[in-house]
C-alpha cells in the first residue's frame, strides 16, 4: 500500500532527522510540526466531504465557484476622522484611486450613543472615527456618493439601527429606494460585550435591536449585510486563531437562535449575515482559519438550524489586517506585515479586506500611508498571482492538516460554549472574556521571554527619530461639532422631533419593530444621543462583567 | 509592610483594554496591589478612586486619541484633591509629539505600544514615591 | 496637617490616608487609632461574604445605592486575596462600584490581604472604626467566604450576610463548609437563573437543622443584582435584623463581646511580641534551648522560670 510506504519512509526520514539533531540542532518555540504527509491527514481523507469544490457545500475552497478570477475581493479601506465634511473629502479620494467600497469609522461618542455636546464625549469627538449626530452630518458625509453606486461598510454596534436609519432617509433625500441600498452595518453586540468594548443597553434589548434590523432589512433592504459577526476584534483582543472563530461563530449561532425565536425563518435572514476576520501574522494558520471557518459554519446552519439555501449556509467575510501586530518601532516595516497579512486574506478567501497603514501604532493614518496600504492589496491582486487559482493552497499537507486542528479547537470551545448556555451567558459568567485575556497575557509574556519575536521590538532594535507628518484632528473639532449640534436643535421642528422621540420610547416598552420608529426620528432631525437617550431610558445600560 | 498600590484605568470612551489588562496582571505579578477600575471613566472617577485608595501610582491607558485632554484632567483633579504625590503614568497610541506636553502636565512617563511590562514595572520601583 | 482633626472634620483625603497608615502598619497608626477611639461605635457594620462568581461586589453597589436612597452615608471595605505567588494582588471589586465614586456620602476602600490573614481582621476592624469616626452610617465590608480568616473578618459585622447563586453545584457544601453559621441573612443573587427554588429550599433546610435559630430565623432574600431586583427587600431584612438586635439586648452583647477579642487579641500580640524580643531573641534563650536538646533542663520549670519572672 501506498500509505504504508509513506508511514516507512516517514519514520525513517524521522530517525535520521533526530539522530542528526544533536549536531544541528532546530529552533526551539516552533508550534508547526517538522514536516506534513498524507499520513497528517489520515489515509479514509474524504476530499468531498472535507473540501468539496468551490461555491459548494461546506464551502472549505471558497464561497464563489471562479473567486477572484472573476471579480477581486472588494478593497474597502475603513476611514473616518473629524468631522463629516473631512471624512467625506477621504472617501472620495479612496474612490478616485481605485478602492470598490466605502467603510465608515465612527467616533466614540457615536459609537456609544452621546452627542458631541455630552459631557461624557469630552475629548473623544472626532478623533477614531468621524463624528455623527444627526442626520445633518450624515448628509454631508455622503454628499456627492451616490448611495445606488457604493457599497457601505459601517463599523457600528449598539446604535447601529440610527446609523442604518440615517443612510436609508440621506439614500432617500438622494431619490434612491432602500431596496437599491448595498452594505453591511456591524451590529454585532456580543462582541463588544466579550471585547471592543462599545455596548450600551444589556443584552435582551440588544439583542431585540438587531432582530428588528433582521426582520426590517429582509422586507426594505433585502441587499443589506445586516450583521458582520466579528472576530476582529477578539482577536485584537488578544484571543488565539481558533478561539477568534469559535467565540464569533457561537456569537452567530446566538443571533440565528435569537432571531429564529422571534418569529424568522432560518433562510429568510442567514444569507445577509456576514463575518469579520482578523487576518493575522501567521500567514498559513490564516489561511487555515478562513477555511475552517467557512467548514464550520456550513455545517452549523445545515445541521444545526437546518437552513436549505446554500447563501445561508456560506461564510462570506470581511477581513482586516491585525492593527494590533504594527509596531510603533520602525512603522515602515508594517507595510510588510501587511503585505503578508493580506497574502493570508487572500488565500484564504476573503469577500473583502481592509489593510491598515503603517503609521496606525502612532496615530490615526495620513493620506499618504492609506495609499500604500491600498496599493499593497492592488499589488496582490495584480501582480502575486496569488489571485489567480481558487484556494491556491487547497491540498497543502501542512494547509489542510492546519485547518482540521483550527476546526477542532473550535469546535471544543463551541461546545463548551453551548453547555454554559450559549454565548450570551458564557459572556454573562467571564468565560470568554477570561479565555481571550489568558491568551493575551501568554502571547506578551511570550515576547518578554523573547519566545517569540516582533522585528524592532524585541530584536533588531534601532535607535530612530521620532516619526513625522503623522495626522493630527484639530482640537477644535470638539467645538464645531457642538456648535453644530445646538444650531440644529434651534432651527429644526422640535415639536415633531418630541412626537417622534415619545413614539420611540412608547415603542420601546411594546414589542413592535422600533426601525421604523427609529427612522421617523432620524428624519425629524433628532440627533443620536436623543434617540439613544430614550433607549437608554427604558433599556437601562449594560454593566460589564470584568475579572482579570 | 507597606506595598505599592496600582490604579490601573481607561478614561474616556475607548474600550480596547487589552493592554490595561495585560499591564494590570503583570503589575500583580511584580508584586503589587493594582486596583482595576476598567473602561469608560471620567478624569473625575478615576482620582476620586485614587484618593480612596490612597493609590500610589495611577496608570491611565487609552487608544482612542483623546490622551491630550484626558490625562493632564486627571492630574489636575488629583492635585486638587490633595493628592500631590501620587505617580501618574499613561500608555497607548500616543505620538512622541505630544509627550513633552503631556509631561508638561505632570504625566511622569509616557509608555507606548511594544514596551515590555518589565519597563513598566522598572520604573514604577524607581519613581514611586 | 493634623490627620485625626482632618478626619473627624470629614476630610476624605485624611480618612485615605489614615486607612494607609493602619494598613501600612506606620509609627503614626496606633496614635491615630488611640485618637478616633471615643468617636467610634456609631456606626452599624454588615458583613457580606461568599464565594467568587456570586456578585457581591455589584451587590454590595446595589446596597451602597439602596441605603443613600434612605439617607444613610456608606463605607465599604472590599477585600480581595493577595496571591501567594507573587505578593501582589487585584482588588477588583470597586470597577463595579465606580459610579459610587460621584457621591460624596459614600467610601469605598480596596483591601488586600496581605497574607497576614491573622492580623487582618484587627486590620479591617481598625478601617471600619476610622470610617465610623469620619461619620459613615453604615460600613459594609466584603470579602470572599473561602475560608476561615474570612469568616473572622465578617464575625466584626454586626449582621452578618452570605450570598449564594444558584447553579455553582457545589454551593451547599460551601455553605456547610462553616459560613452556614454566621448567616443572619442569606441571598441569593442571580436569582432569574435555573434552579433558585432548588437552593432556597435547601438553604431552609439547613437553617431548619440549626437549633440556633429561634429567636431570629435568617431571612432568604433573592435578587438580581446587576439590574436591581430585590435590593430594597435585602436592606429590609438588614433592618429588620438591626432592630432584632437592638430590642433583644443582643447588640449590646456582641459589640461587648467584640470588643473583648479585640483586646484580649491585642494583648496577646503584644505579650508575644514581649516574648520574642526580650526572651525568645536572647542569647540566654539559646543556651537554655542547647540545654533542653541535651536533656540537662526540663522545659516545665523553664516556662515557670520565664513567666514568672515576664509576668511579675
Amino acid at each position: 500500500m501506498a500509505f504504508e510506504n509513506i508511514k516507512a519512509g516517514f519514520d525513517k526520514y524521522t530517525a535520521d532527522v533526530e539522530a542528526k539533531l544533536a549536531k544541528t540542532p532546530e529552533r526551539v518555540n516552533i508550534a508547526a510540526n517538522r514536516l506534513y504527509t498524507p499520513l497528517d491527514l489520515g489515509e479514509g481523507f474524504d476530499y468531498t466531504e472535507k473540501l468539496g469544490f468551490p461555491g459548494e457545500y461546506p464551502y472549505t475552497r471558497g464561497v464563489q465557484p471562479t473567486m477572484y478570477r472573476g471579480r477581486f475581493w472588494t478593497m474597502r479601506m475603513y476611514a473616518g476622522f473629524s468631522t463629516a465634511e473631512e471624512s467625506n473629502k477621504r472617501y472620495r479620494y479612496l474612490l478616485a484611486n481605485g478602492g470598490s467600497g466605502l467603510s465608515c469609522a465612527f467616533d466614540l461618542p457615536t459609537q456609544i450613543g452621546y452627542d458631541s455636546t455630552d459631557a461624557m464625549a469630552e475629548g473623544e469627538v472626532g478623533k477614531v472615527g468621524v463624528a455623527i449626530d444627526s442626520l445633518a452630518d450624515m448628509e454631508i458625509l455622503f454628499d456627492q456618493i451616490p448611495l445606488d453606486k457604493v457599497s457601505t461598510s459601517m463599523t457600528i454596534n449598539a446604535p447601529a439601527s440610527v446609523l442604518l436609519a440615517m443612510y436609508i432617509a440621506v439614500a432617500e433625500k438622494q431619490g434612491i429606494t432602500p431596496d437599491k441600498l448595498r452594505g453591511t452595518i456591524q451590529n454585532d453586540i456580543l462582541k463588544e460585550y466579550a471585547a471592543r468594548g462599545t455596548y450600551i443597553f444589556p443584552p435582551t434589548p440588544s439583542m431585540r435591536l438587531i432582530t428588528d434590523i433582521f426582520e426590517y432589512c429582509s422586507k426594505n433592504v433585502p441587499q443589506w449585510n445586516t450583521i458582520s459577526i466579528s472576530g476582529y476584534h477578539i482577536r485584537e483582543a488578544g484571543s488565539t486563531a481558533s478561539q477568534e472563530i469559535a467565540f464569533t461563530i457561537a456569537d452567530g449561532i446566538a443571533y440565528v437562535e435569537a432571531a429564529i425565536k422571534a418569529g424568522m425563518d432560518v433562510d429568510a435572514f442567514a444569507g445577509r449575515l456576514s463575518f469579520f476576520w482578523n487576518a493575522h501574522n501567521n500567514v498559513l494558520e490564516e489561511v487555515a482559519k478562513f477555511r475552517a471557518s467557512r467548514r464550520i459554519w456550513a455545517k452549523v446552519m445545515k445541521e444545526r438550524f437546518g437552513a436549505k439555501k446554500p447563501k445561508s449556509q456560506m461564510l462570506r467575510v470581511h477581513s482586516q489586517t491585525a492593527g494590533s501586530m504594527l509596531t510603533a518601532q520602525q512603522p515602515n516595516n508594517n507595510i510588510v506585515r501587511v503585505a503578508l497579512q493580506t497574502a493570508a486574506a487572500v488565500m484564504g478567501g476573503t469577500q473583502s479586506l481592509h489593510t491598515n497603514s503603517k503609521d496606525e501604532a502612532l496615530a490615526l493614518p495620513t493620506e499618504e500611508s492609506v495609499a500604500i496600504a491600498l496599493r499593497t492589496q492592488q499589488i496582490v491582486a495584480y501582480e502575486s498571482g496569488l489571485a489567480d487559482t481558487v484556494d491556491p493552497l487547497g491540498g497543502s499537507y501542512y494547509v489542510e492538516a492546519l485547518t482540521d486542528k483550527i476546526e477542532a479547537e473550535a469546535w471544543d470551545y463551541i461546545k463548551k460554549i453551548d453547555e454554559l448556555g450559549g454565548a450570551p451567558e458564557a459572556i454573562a459568567k467571564g468565560y470568554i472574556q477570561k479565555e481571550i485575556q489568558d491568551s493575551a497575557y501568554k502571547w506578551q509574556m511570550e515576547i518578554e521571554k523573547n519566545e517569540r519575536i516582533i522585528v524592532g521590538v524585541n530584536k533588531f532594535q534601532q535607535e530612530e527619530e521620532a516619526p513625522k507628518n503623522l495626522l493630527r484632528v484639530d482640537t477644535s473639532v470638539g467645538r464645531q461639532q457642538a456648535d453644530k449640534v445646538n444650531k440644529l436643535k434651534a432651527s429644526r421642528d422640535n415639536a415633531k422631533v418630541k412626537a417622534a422621540l415619545a413614539a420611540l420610547e412608547a415603542g420601546c416598552a411594546s414589542d413592535t419593530n422600533l426601525m421604523p420608529l427609529i427612522l421617523d426620528a432620524v428624519r425629524a432631525y433628532a440627533t443620536e444621543g436623543e434617540i439613544c437617550g430614550v433607549m437608554r431610558k427604558v433599556f437601562g445600560e449594560y454593566q460589564p462583567h470584568t475579572s482579570l | 509592610m507597606a506595598k505599592v498600590k496600582v490604579l490601573v484605568a481607561k478614561p474616556g470612551l475607548d474600550g480596547h483594554d487589552r493592554g490595561a489588562k495585560v499591564i494590570a496582571r503583570a503589575l500583580r505579578d511584580a508584586g503589587f496591589e493594582v486596583i482595576y477600575t476598567g473602561i469608560r471613566l471620567t478624569p473625575e472617577q478615576i482620582a476620586e478612586a485614587a484618593l480612596q485608595d490612597d493609590a500610589n501610582v495611577v496608570a491611565l491607558s487609552l487608544l482612542s486619541g483623546a490622551h491630550n485632554t484626558l490625562f493632564p484632567k486627571v492630574v489636575e483633579l488629583l492635585n486638587e484633591k490633595g493628592m500631590k504625590d501620587v505617580l501618574v503614568i499613561g500608555g497607548g497610541v500616543i505620538p512622541d509629539s505630544d509627550v513633552p506636553g503631556l509631561k508638561a502636565a505632570g504625566i511622569k512617563e509616557i509608555f507606548t505600544p511594544g514596551t515590555p511590562t518589565s519597563a513598566i514595572v522598572d520604573y514604577i520601583n524607581a519613581n514611586v514615591k | 496637617m493634623n490627620i485625626v482633626e482632618e478626619l473627624l472634620n470629614h476630610s476624605r483625603l485624611a480618612l485615605s490616608k489614615a486607612i494607609t497608615a493602619v494598613e501600612n502598619e506606620y509609627d503614626d497608626a496606633v496614635k491615630i487609632m488611640t485618637e478616633i477611639y471615643p468617636n467610634t461605635g456609631n456606626a452599624y457594620v454588615v458583613g457580606i461574604t461568599g464565594a467568587p462568581g456570586t456578585g457581591k461586589s455589584t451587590l454590595t453597589d446595589k446596597l451602597a445605592k439602596e441605603y443613600r436612597k434612605r439617607c444613610k452615608t456608606i463605607g465599604i471595605v472590599a477585600i480581595d486575596p493577595t496571591s501567594p505567588y507573587s505578593g501582589g494582588a487585584i482588588l477588583g471589586d470597586r470597577i463595579r462600584m465606580m459610579d459610587l465614586t460621584a457621591d460624596e456620602g459614600i467610601f469605598v476602600r480596596s483591601m488586600a490581604t496581605r497574607g497576614s490573614l491573622g492580623g487582618l481582621s484587627q486590620k479591617a476592624g481598625d478601617v471600619v472604626k476610622l470610617m465610623d469616626a469620619y461619620g459613615m452610617d453604615i460600613i459594609i465590608v466584603e470579602t470572599v467566604g473561602v475560608g476561615q480568616s474570612e469568616v473572622d473578618i465578617v464575625k466584626t459585622a454586626d449582621t452578618t450576610m452570605v450570598v449564594v447563586i444558584p447553579g455553582m453545584g457545589d454551593d451547599i457544601q460551601a455553605i456547610k463548609a462553616g459560613i452556614l453559621e454566621i448567616g443572619d441573612l442569606f441571598t441569593i443573587n442571580k436569582a432569574d437563573r435555573e434552579g433558585t427554588d432548588k437552593l432556597n429550599i435547601e438553604i431552609e433546610m439547613m437553617l431548619e437543622l440549626n437549633p440556633e435559630h429561634v429567636a431570629w430565623r435568617p431571612p432568604i432574600n433573592r435578587t438580581v443584582a446587576s439590574n436591581g431586583e430585590g435590593i430594597e427587600a435585602v436592606v429590609d431584612s438588614i433592618e429588620a435584623h438591626r432592630a432584632y438586635l437592638i430590642e433583644s439586648g443582643k447588640l449590646s452583647d456582641i459589640r461587648k463581646a467584640r470588643i473583648k477579642n479585640e483586646v484580649t487579641a491585642m494583648l496577646n500580640e503584644r505579650v508575644n511580641r514581649y516574648i520574642d524580643k526580650n526572651v525568645v531573641s536572647t542569647e540566654k534563650f539559646e543556651q537554655i534551648v542547647l540545654k533542653l536538646q541535651t536533656r540537662e533542663l526540663e522545659p516545665y520549670s523553664v516556662v515557670d522560670d520565664i513567666a514568672g519572672k515576664v509576668l511579675k
